[in-house]
Order: structure tokens, then C-alpha cells, then sequence
């Protein structure tokens, strides 16, 4: 039954977030903005564009995805429909699967389709491009699993948004790291191998510890 | 649960025999917190004060980094203690939440902020020790970043948890970001040490420190024991505040309250 | 400590059916933030029985209907449900529906949740006999709070015979109507073995069977 569940909750997160789908492309639409204020904060010049663009996108992908992650589950517990899933006899596990991986289907998947445009604003060469696409590929679903958490931690509470972002923020900087490093690396004509493999395995580590820890917080929330 | 005591007479916390659970009741908690300060507070300034007379006046000075060095006998002993409490207060709440035992939890509240306050004075003494030797406020390496990370972590829990009203629902969200937290502090670490290896143009390094003579070492130790003390008193004092807080309502607090000044304990 | 009886003297139920209890709770107490509700509940929910939860406002009769659904934990007590029954259908306050999904979208994801039926034909039918069948295919954003809560209620017709359902202030925002709709349904349910709990602050009108009332103010004081 739990496959079902999954296949239920998902299903209808993308069928909402097509009906609304405005809403849905939001945080794209942060990430565009906000990857683009920094040729004007720090000038055209394209040698620094160059060297700053991976951690720009990589900044600016993160906090789209924590800013948009809190309505993961709030608008489900502010209308019951939480609730509903807790006692239908599914594990709360399944629930933070199913929701981080409708989050990173909305958001994840497009961000990851508009990096190789923020490539070539910032004059990033095709395999940097590549390494850049393949890094938010394996970084954004760590981000949704792990804004999962917050989203849950901070459920219903006053400024839940910055608080999600205070608390989630500190443990995402191993993704940080290890993504634009990978760029970075194939910049200087190194294999980004080793960040890449680091970035996957920290992927498996987070899709095993993430949602626990979130059906944990949702249990706490809800209680 | 810890029933209320019935009666307005204090229990003498020594009076039964001992078990591990004597004091997770917040009565004799308090009791014998109180009766303990003084004496923390005396060693505190005690070792503290040893300390600093060997660090700045006895140790010798060193070859390459002249007399500056000297703050690190406060930065080291910070940084330790920053991390120590860290998981002090991750287990703290952990147990809280593991046997639903409040007092627990109340503790891992009140380590929270002394924790933060050791990591800033690790931070900034870090940044006294850079600006004689390599002439800027800030470095970004290893392990400061990694002091500046665990700061963040020390603020997501207290911001967390001053959030939440519903104090049994704080203590265990508080618990599950402080072990979160915990869990993730290795990564964290590796994943900056490594990053500071790769760009190049880091390398400065805290790790440079001067090799230690034994009286630096005793300096060291000294600091340590006396942060230990000052956390040990600092944090008795938070709880004993935030337990008269939670247990208002019941006759031990009330007795607390309206006993006439001037009467012993 | 008061015990509460099951309803007595159903006449509709086989003298051959068991009177097995659905749900068992012993010695309840229920916790809001620091304040305990009530405690030393005894309870117990036959095949065949509706319980009337009442009591003044803040007495507690939510949480303690969040407690026997398994969404909060009692402080103290034990509670026990009758596994082969299947899983309790809970209607809490809110209607659990998504605005921007159909009336029959969303009783289709809410019976899939739960494992119920949620093929087109028997969410339709079930919709039909609540009255909204007509306004199916609208979005619940355009239907009235009585609309809305016909499409919620609507699940309770998907439940197997005999499972437990509980019921939060289940008559409100309902016209005669739907209300007499709801009162069919429940005693059409009790006679076919399941179980009812429900709160309301009206008195939900059923005579057959006689719902068994639980005062909860009464259980407070003590």
C-alpha cells in the first residue's frame, strides 16, 4: 500500500502544481533574478564572472529551494490534509519520501534545466556547463530531502520561512562545497570525479537519513 | 513524570540513597545546584586565574610569533569547549527526548547559549591571534570557518526553540536539531578542511601554532578546567532558572516563593 | 472513575454477532502544552455503537479524538484498537481538501490515503448520495463550506461495514439536508456493525441506536 501512497502523494503534488503553475515556477524565477544581480554587484568583467559562477548558481539554487520548500508542508497542515496522511496507517517515512521527491520534481528538476543558460551568461565553457548541471542534478535532491526536514521542524511556527532557512542553511554546506568544487575543478582541467562521487555518496547518505529524521519532526509537529 | 513534592519542606537531596535518576527531579536538582555554585564559581576563578598568570607572564615567548601568541590560551580552550558543549547539549536533549525526562531537556536549553558564547570567543580570539601575525582580521580557514558553521548550529537551535511555544513539542524539535546537527558537525568539518585545501592561496593556518613547552601546556589545561567550571556554573544557574520557570505551578516553587527571607534552606 | 456503558439495548444487531469492542481505552489522559485535559478516562467502542463525546469548549474533546485515532499520544493510559477492522476513518474539523483539485479528485486522493476504493464510479456514487454529485468536476475552491463538507463526508460511504469512524464536529456547516443525509449514514453504519465516535456541540438527533454519551466536562473535574 505504501507504493501506492507515494505514487498518490506525488501525483497529486504535480497535478496541483500544474494548476497553479505560476506558483510553481516561482522559484525559478528567484534564481534567475538573484543569479543575475551579481554581474552588477561585482562587474562584467568576464574572468570574475567566470570564477564566481559556480558558486553564485550554486547559492542561488540553494536558497530558491529552501525558500520555496516551506509550503511542502504547510498548506497540507493547514488544511487537515496532514493530518489525514498520518493516519491512514502509512508511515510518516513514506510521506517525507513522497514529498521530497514531488519538491524536486517542481522545483529541482527545472532548476537544473535553466543552469546551462546561467553558464553561458557567466561564460562558462560547455564542460563546465555540463559539470554544473550534473552537480545541482545530484545537489538539488539532497536539498529537497534536507529542506524536508526544516519544512517539518518548523511546521505551523511564526517565521517559519528564515527560521527553515537559519537552521537548514549550516547543513547544506557539504553539498555547497562539494558541487561548485566539482566545477571548479574541471575549470583548472582537473577530473571532477572525486567531488562528484563525495556529492553522490553524501545524496545516498541524506535519502537514508533525511527521512526519518523528517517523519520524526512530522510526528513532533503534529502531536 | 516527577510528581510534585506535597510538602513545603525542601527534601534534603542526600537523604535517600543514590540512584542515577536522584536528580533528574527538578526539586533535588535544584538543591543541589544550589549548594554547589559557590564552590564552582570559586574554582572557576581559581584555575582561571592561574591560568592566565602562567599564559601571559610565565610561559616563554615565542621564537617566530613574539608575545601575541599568547591569546591562544583563551582560543584553544574556547574552541574545545565550544565543541564539548556542543554534544553536551545534543545528548542532553537527546536523553530528554529518549525518556521523556524534562529536566534533560531544560539542561540542553541552558547549555545552548554558553555554547555560543565560547564558539564568538573562539572566533574572535582567532581574529586577535591573525591580525598581529598575518595582518587581517579574518582568515578563512579550516578550522575557523568550522567555528563560524558550529555558530550558525548553535543559533538554528536556539532560534528553534524560542519558536516553538508548546514547551514538550520545543524540547523535542530542539532535540532532533541538536542530533541532526551533531551527526552532520564531521561532514561539515571534512568538507571545509578539504575545500580549504583547494583553493589555493590558503596557507595560513591556525594549525601553525607554536610548539608547545610544558608550561604552555599547563597554561592550557588550567584555561580548560576553568571554562569547565564557569560552563558548569553558568549553565547549573540558566537551568535552575528555567526549572523555576517550568515548575511554577507546583508547591515546591510556591514554597521557594513565600518562605520568609533569612530562613535557612 | 466512570465506565461507560456501550449503547444498551440495540435491538437491530443478530444476538449471534459478538459485541466485540473496536476500540478499548483504559485509564486516558490527554495533555495540552503544560495543562492536563482530563485523565482516568475509561472508554470503550462496540460493533455497533455511537459515542456522543460532549463538553464545554477547551474540555478537550478534539484531542482526546486525535488521541484514539493514533495522531496524538495520550500522557498517560493505554488505548486499544481492533486491528482487523482496518484503520479508523478520521473527519477531523478541517475538510482535508486541496482547493485546486476537483470535489471527485480529492475524495479519490483521500480514499487511495486510506486505502478505500477510489475508483471514479465509487467516489461518484458516494458523492451522489451526499448531493455535490452534480458539482463533481468543480474545483473545491468554488464550492461552499457546506458543499465542502458533503465531499469530506462523503469518504465515510468507502469505509468497509465495520470499521471506526470518528467524527469531528461532523454536522457543522451542513444544511437539513446533508444533515439528515449524515444521520442515515450513521445509523445505516451502527446497524451494520461499525462503530461511531463523534463530537458535537448539537445534539446529533439519532435515536436508533441511542448514541452512549461521554460528558467530558464530568471527567475533567474529578
Amino acid at each position: 500500500m505504501s507504493r501506492g501512497v507515494f505514487g498518490a502523494i506525488v501525483a497529486r503534488d504535480l497535478r496541483l502544481a500544474a494548476r497553479r503553475r505560476v506558483d510553481a515556477l516561482l522559484p525559478i524565477g528567484f534564481f534567475a533574478v538573484a543569479a543575475s544581480m551579481f554581474p552588477f554587484g561585482v562587474g562584467s568583467e568576464p574572468n570574475l564572472l567566470r570564477q564566481l559562477a559556480p558558486g553564485v548558481v550554486w547559492v542561488c539554487a540553494l536558497l530558491a529551494s529552501l525558500l520555496s520548500v516551506q509550503q511542502l508542508y504547510g498548506g497540507d497542515f493547514a488544511d487537515g490534509s496532514l493530518d489525514q496522511m498520518l493516519v491512514g496507517g502509512t508511515s510518516a517515512w513514506t510521506i517525507a519520501v513522497a514529498k521530497a521527491a514531488s519538491h524536486w520534481l517542481v522545483t529541482g528538476v527545472p532548476l537544473v534545466a535553466a543552469t546551462p543558460l546561467f553558464g553561458l551568461l557567466f561564460g562558462l565553457d560547455a564542460a563546465a556547463i555540463a559539470t554544473l548541471a550534473l552537480s545541482l542534478l545530484l545537489g538539488t535532491p539532497i536539498l529537497a530531502l534536507l529542506g524536508g526536514l526544516g519544512a517539518a521542524l518548523t511546521l505551523g511556527l511564526r517565521s517559519a520561512g528564515m527560521l527553515l532557512i537559519l537552521v537548514v542553511l549550516p547543513l547544506t554546506v557539504p553539498a555547497l562545497i562539494l558541487g561548485a568544487g566539482a566545477v571548479v575543478a574541471v575549470e583548472s582541467s582537473l577530473s571532477p570525479r572525486a567531488h562528484l562521487s563525495l556529492l553522490g555518496a553524501l545524496l545516498i547518505f541524506s535519502a537514508l537519513l533525511a527521512p526519518p529524521a523528517t517523519a520524526a519532526a512530522l510526528r513532533i509537529a503534529t502531536e | 513524570m516527577s510528581p510534585s513534592v506535597r510538602s513545603s519542606r525542601l527534601p534534603n537531596p542526600l537523604s535517600n540513597p543514590l540512584r542515577l535518576t536522584t536528580f533528574a527531579s527538578p526539586v533535588r536538582f535544584h538543591a543541589l545546584t544550589g549548594a554547589l555554585l559557590p564552590w564552582l564559581w570559586a574554582v572557576c576563578l581559581l584555575l582561571g586565574a592561574a591560568g592566565l598568570y602562567i599564559g601571559f607572564f610565565v610561559a616563554p615567548t615565542d621564537a617566530t610569533q613574539g608575545d601575541s601568541y599568547r591569546i591562544i590560551f583563551i582560543h584553544v580552550p574556547a574552541a574545545w569547549m565550544s565543541m564539548l558543549l556542543y554534544l553536551m547539549m545534543a545528548g542532553w536533549a537527546a536523553i530528554g527526548w529518549a525518556f521523556n525526562a524534562r529536566l534533560a531537556s531544560m539542561l540542553a536549553r541552558a547549555i545552548a547559549p554558553t555554547g555560543a558564547m565560547f564558539t564568538f570567543m573562539a572566533l574572535w580570539t582567532g581574529a586577535l591571534w591573525g591580525k598581529p601575525t598575518w595582518g587581517t582580521w579574518w582568515v578563512w580557514d579550516a578550522r575557523l570557518t568550522s567555528e563560524l558553521i558550529l555558530l550558525f548550529l548553535y543559533f538554528g537551535y536556539m532560534a528553534l526553540v524560542a519558536a516553538i511555544d508548546d514547551p514538550r513539542r520545543a524540547d523535542q524539535a530542539g532535540a532532533l536539531v541538536a542530533i541532526v546537527g551533531a551527526v552532520n558537525v564531521p561532514i561539515i568539518y571534512f568538507s571545509v578542511k578539504w575545500w580549504n585545501t583547494l583553493h589555493q592561496g590558503a596557507t595560513i593556518s591556525m594549525t601553525a601554532a607554536p610548539k608547545m613547552a610544558s608550561t604552555m601546556l599547563t597554561a592550557m589545561l588550567l584555561m580548560t578546567f576553568a571554562f569547565w567550571a564557569y560552563a558548569f556554573a553558568v549553565v547549573f544557574t540558566r537551568t535552575r532558572a528555567i526549572v523555576l520557570e517550568r515548575e511554577r505551578h507546583t508547591d515546591w516553587v510556591g514554597a521557594l516563593v513565600t518562605r520568609r527571607p533569612g530562613e535557612q534552606r | 472513575m466512570s465506565a461507560i456503558p456501550s449503547a444498551l439495548g440495540t435491538p437491530s444487531l443478530d444476538g449471534a454477532l459478538a459485541r466485540r469492542a473496536l476500540l478499548s481505552a483504559r485509564e486516558l489522559a490527554c495533555r495540552r502544552g503544560d495543562r492536563l485535559l482530563f485523565s482516568g478516562l475509561d472508554f470503550e467502542v462496540c460493533a455497533g455503537d455511537i459515542v456522543w463525546l460532549r463538553g464545554a469548549n477547551g474540555s478537550g474533546k478534539t484531542s482526546l479524538l486525535r488521541v484514539l485515532v493514533g495522531l496524538a499520544g495520550a500522557a498517560e493510559g493505554r488505548l486499544d484498537r481492533d486491528g482487523a477492522a482496518g484503520h479508523a476513518v478520521y473527519i477531523g474539523h478541517a475538510n482535508a481538501l486541496k482547493d485546486d483539485l476537483t470535489a471527485l479528485e480529492a475524495l479519490q486522493f483521500l480514499a487511495r490515503l486510506q486505502g478505500l476504493p477510489a475508483d471514479a464510479d465509487a467516489c461518484a456514487a458516494a458523492l451522489r448520495r451526499f448531493g455535490v454529485h452534480g458539482r463533481r468536476h468543480a474545483m473545491v475552491r468554488t464550492l461552499s463550506q457546506g458543499q465542502r463538507r458533503r465531499v469530506a463526508l462523503a469518504r465515510l460511504l468507502l469505509a468497509p461495514a465495520q470499521s471506526l469512524w470518528m467524527l469531528d464536529e461532523p454536522f457543522d456547516a451542513l444544511d437539513t439536508d446533508g444533515c439528515a443525509t449524515l444521520r442515515e449514514a450513521l445509523a445505516a453504519h451502527a446497524r451494520g456493525g461499525g462503530g461511531v465516535v463523534l463530537t458535537s456541540h448539537l445534539d446529533p438527533g439519532l435515536h436508533d441506536p441511542e448514541p452512549a454519551v461521554v460528558q467530558l466536562d464530568e471527567v475533567a473535574a474529578r
